[in-house]
């Protein structure tokens, strides 16, 4: 068994958002950067513990980005990957690094793809389904439970208002999130091997991006809350109703 | 030319989030100079001419079982041979669970550049720039699509649904479809309860609740307010409430008109994943909790006293109306 994680890093679930060069860039200063939690905690944690189950399987890292990637995909080398090669190039365009993964993956003819639902800072959750497309895969999104059977993948996702139970044969691409596997930390015997697991860097197909970004906004700060006395319920009613009509 | 809109449907019935898309993509046309078609998959109970009052002229169905099921391989051959067909160069989607990932798939095969959870018309005055929240909601990108044909998905509750007159051409269109490489064993919905994601109302729990057996409160406001039910993070992990409640930065994120919180403290990862909603009403005892300064409307107050005060004066206005 040959699985094929995809990671990418994003900044901390805590970073304050800013942007410099005339809003088009991301302001990385003093950024905590970190596994995007849905590749780390869902994605990578199911193909560990599917190893745990059967020794034979083979877990590759693969990410898209530049030489500040290194720190993260030795963390996610320490969890518990056994090689991870790192596509030297970046891009805010989603086809522009499918299409890079799908490269690697269809040298490294793996029986499952997995990535996180989407990433914390792009949030484009198209990742999966472009990879599943570029090498003729079936796909399966937002994964909850995810059960091997030989070369069968049992796999229960969510659907609008509640969930479905599917059967498909391998190779699969798999979009992982909460309830396939919970967190975990890397223990001090993961870290030292991690130093030295190969950690293979290509350079990236000539591919197009097919968009670009022009500039990033804030949100509009808020008004400011109005608070209620909690003896006066019916006025929060009344404001919810009449002035917000949001009731 | 023209644009092209995915309508999605569940056990014969058009979805909620395709009406916006509808009316989003019929809009683009406009914007265009074009006209706005429908793609529907699979057969469906609904009157599809009727989608002519979304303002699409023309409904193609591929009226084949096999696509009842969404199986994104088979839709993205499907999709990218209407494409050709219809000859569009826009094709809109609705970003929600099915749209996400057969967006993705449809963008890839066609070699088009998208925009996935978009929250608003494209700008065409210099090209064609899309907006779309990004970092969790605590920002938005301008993205260009450069390719010739744009895939653009929209976010559920960011365009207003907008119904008038009209009736659509309903055309079969015949395209071959493969055997599904995906077994469905088993579709579980949960009843009677409003989808999160298609809520109009959210009203959501923290630790506050203390423990499972207080949701009594929680679930008679929902109910009164026909809202969806949410909860943070630490409840979904706690198994107080189901983990599809689980609404934040690395739960589901939702943007309704209004969501309430009950006894949830605000962490930033939180507000990542509700941050976008209309209007947000905090009820927290604590009067430093940092919901406040993400809220618009606040009770500072013990919830096991308020929200059943709420509740009773939901009640007693909707009597009065
Ligand atoms: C990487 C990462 C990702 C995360 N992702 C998410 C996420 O997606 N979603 C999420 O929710 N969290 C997430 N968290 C956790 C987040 O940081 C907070 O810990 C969590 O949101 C707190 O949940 P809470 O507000 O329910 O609990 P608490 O922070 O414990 O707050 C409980 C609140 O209830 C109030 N309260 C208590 N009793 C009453 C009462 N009787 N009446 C009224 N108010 C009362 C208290 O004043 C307090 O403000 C994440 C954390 C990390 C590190």
């Amino acid at each position: 068994m040959k699985i094929l994680v995809c990671v990418s890093k994003s900044p901390d679930t805590t970073s304050k958002i800013a942007f410099t060069d005339g809003n088009t860039k991301f302001d990385e200063a003093g950024v905590q950067w970190i596994i995007n939690p849905y590749d780390e905690w869902y994605a990578l944690v199911r193909a560990i513990e599917l190893k745990e189950k059967d020794p034979a399987t083979v877990i590759h890292l693969v990410t898209v980005g530049l030489p500040d990637c290194d720190p993260i995909i030795r963390k996610a080398l320490a969890l518990g990957g056994d090689e991870a090669i790192r596509v030297n190039t970046d891009s805010s365009d989603s086809y522009y690094i499918a299409a890079q993964i799908a490269e690697v993956a269809k040298k490294g003819a793996y029986d499952l793809i997995f990535t996180g639902k989407e990433t914390i800072d792009y949030n484009g959750s198209s990742i999966g389904g472009m990879v599943a497309e570029l090498v003729d895969a079936p796909y399966v999104s937002l994964a909850t439970l995810f059960e091997l059977n030989g070369t069968t993948a049992s796999i229960t996702r969510e659907i609008e208002g509640g969930e479905e139970v599917c059967e498909v044969s391998l190779p699969v691409v798999v979009s992982c999130q909460k309830g396939i596997s919970e967190q975990r930390i890397p223990n001090m015997r993961g870290i030292m091997a991690a130093r030295t697991k190969p950690l293979q860097v290509v350079e990236p197909a000539s591919i197009e991006t097919l968009t670009s970004i022009v500039n990033y906004e804030l949100p509009p700060a808020k008004a400011g809350v109005k608070l209620v006395s909690p003896d006066n319920v019916a006025e929060l009613v009344r404001l919810l109703h009449e002035e917000a009509k949001a009731i | 030319m023209s644009v092209l809109i995915f309508v999605d449907q569940t056990e014969g019935h058009i979805k909620k989030a395709s009406f916006e898309a509808l009316t989003y993509g019929a809009k683009v046309a406009d914007q265009l100079g074009t006209t706005a078609e429908a793609l529907v998959l699979g057969t469906v109970n609904d009157d599809l001419a009727a989608l002519g009052k979304y303002g699409v002229k023309k409904v193609h169905q591929v009226a084949n079982e096999t696509l009842n099921h969404v199986d994104t391989q088979l839709y993205a051959k499907v999709i990218a041979e209407a494409v050709t067909a219809s000859g569009a160069n826009v094709v809109v989607f609705s970003h929600n669970q099915t749209g996400k990932a057969v967006s993705a798939r449809v963008a890839a095969r066609l070699k088009a550049g998208i925009v996935a959870g978009a929250s608003s018309l494209p700008d065409t005055s210099n090209g064609f720039v899309v907006r779309k929240p990004v970092f969790s909601g605590k920002a938005y990108a301008n993205v260009s699509i450069n390719s010739p044909i744009k895939v653009i998905s929209l976010n559920p509750n960011s365009y207003k649904t907008v119904a008038g007159e009209g009736t659509a051409e309903v055309v079969a269109l015949n395209v071959a479809v493969d055997a599904s490489k995906i077994k469905i064993t088993a579709v579980n919905k949960v009843v009677g309860e409003v989808p999160l994601t298609e809520a109009d109302i959210v009203v959501s729990g923290g630790r506050g609740l203390k423990g499972p057996e207080n949701w009594g409160v929680l679930l008679d406001l929902a109910k009164e307010l026909h809202a969806a039910t949410a909860c943070s993070r630490p409840v979904g992990d706690a198994h107080w409430r189901p983990h599809h409640e689980h609404v934040g930065q690395t739960g589901v994120q939702v943007a309704p008109n209004l969501y309430i919180a009950l006894g949830i403290s605000g962490a930033i990862q939180h507000l990542a994943g509700v941050n976008r909603s209309k209007v947000i009403v905090v009820i927290n005892k604590d009067p430093e909790a940092p919901f406040f300064k993400a809220a618009d409307y606040g009770i500072v107050g013990d919830l096991f006293e308020v929200v059943p005060k709420l509740t009773e004066e939901i009640r007693k206005m909707k009597a009065s109306a």
